[in-house]
């Protein structure tokens, strides 16, 4: 749900960062939070435990420039990954734009990831959402690690209807910038979609 | 469904929320909506990073409200929370929009109450106008006319 404001020119969109725990969704915000102009980006806000593990939700807001006259900006959310922070996270989704799907390709978290990924149905299900009607990108996360799900494999059970995706080694920033850049356009295009309709 | 904010409306949010800053003595008054966009600030921003605590703001609201429907509350509308030099309050207004204001010891929080509560009113005017709106209204026709290349130049960089 896009915040299309006409007296200040913006157009504000919310992509949340979805996946099972530790697979990676708070360094792929700290990778874009590091690498962006300071002029693009705001604070990056982490609800974690004491453990570095994200709590409510990591927060991060960008600037894109402008399209048309109107200033984009994209405010990025992670959820917590842990399964019983199913509450925290159902929270998160609510007017949700776009949703990046992280996932782990260690072959030990296969399962995590199918029932992050079901998970993740259920809750926009339960606020109306159909996942296969969002802009909705996959990344394989971790590719440098031994012992990883071909991703032949990853793509048949976690993205079988053939949306955007990208492997990536979020630690050290690959396919971080094109996981954001797809999920993106793919929002803004939807945008327009919805306003040709 | 997108959320539209139209001039009109934004300015006369603008007028309430400069006029709640000046009655209830506050330092800063902000509305955000329930999804934690900011969508007016007055008082004191110059140093504030408004859009982070927008953000915060909608993610207590909706902590609040996961809360109220365990315990089979419909909702915990005010929120009130005491700082040594600062405190907020908080309002849902309508089910629609946050109303936080912060204020110090130049306030209290009887008068903060007393003027949000004046203030919720005046706004659930405005929103509910707003929302009659926005199916007869011109929706979000400059986004039909985007172009693949203006999407692209966004990451040209």
């Amino acid at each position: 749900m896009s915040f299309i404001n006409y007296g200040q020119r913006e157009i504000n969109c919310k992509i949340v960062y979805y996946g099972p725990g530790l697979c990676g969704k708070t360094t792929n915000l700290q990778w874009i939070y590091q690498r962006t102009a300071p002029e693009a980006k705001g604070k990056m806000i982490s609800l974690a435990t004491e453990q570095d593990r994200t709590l409510f939700f990591d927060f991060l807001p960008l600037s894109l420039g402008e399209i048309r006259g109107f200033k984009t900006r994209f405010h990025l959310y992670t959820v917590p990954g842990q399964v019983f922070y199913d509450a925290s996270r159902k929270l998160i989704l609510k007017g949700v734009d776009g949703v990046v799907f992280v996932a782990d390709s260690q072959i030990g978290r296969v399962e995590a990831n199918m029932e992050s990924l079901e998970n993740l149905q259920g809750n926009l299900a339960e606020q109306g959402y159909v996942l296969e009607k969002l802009p909705f990108v996959v990344q394989y996360n971790k590719r440098d690690l031994p012992d990883i799900a071909p991703v032949e494999e990853l793509r048949e059970l976690l993205n079988p209807t053939h949306n955007p995706d990208y492997e990536a080694v979020a630690s050290k920033g690959v396919g971080v910038f094109d996981t954001l850049k797809a999920v993106a356009k793919s929002v803004l295009t939807e945008l327009r979609r919805g306003a040709g309709a | 469904m997108n959320v539209v904010m139209y001039e009109d409306e934004l300015n006369q949010i603008q007028v309430v929320v400069d006029k709640l800053v000046r009655d209830a003595n506050a330092r800063v008054v902000c509305i955000v909506d329930k999804n934690g966009q900011l969508i007016a600030a007055s008082g004191e921003t110059e140093n504030l990073d408004t859009t982070s605590l927008a953000s915060l703001i909608a993610g207590t609201i909706a902590a609040m409200g996961g809360m109220a429907k365990l315990l089979k509350e419909n909702e915990f509308p005010t929120q009130f929370h005491e700082g040594v030099k600062a405190n907020i309050h908080i309002q849902l207004v309508g089910n629609r929009v946050i109303l936080a204001v912060i204020f110090d010891s130049r306030a209290t929080l009887g008068l903060v109450r007393l003027r949000v509560k004046r203030a919720s009113d005046e706004l659930n005017t405005i929103f509910e106008a707003l929302a009659k709106r926005i199916p007869s209204g011109t929706g979000v026709e400059p986004f039909a006319e985007i172009t693949d290349e203006d999407i692209d130049n966004l990451f040209n960089d």
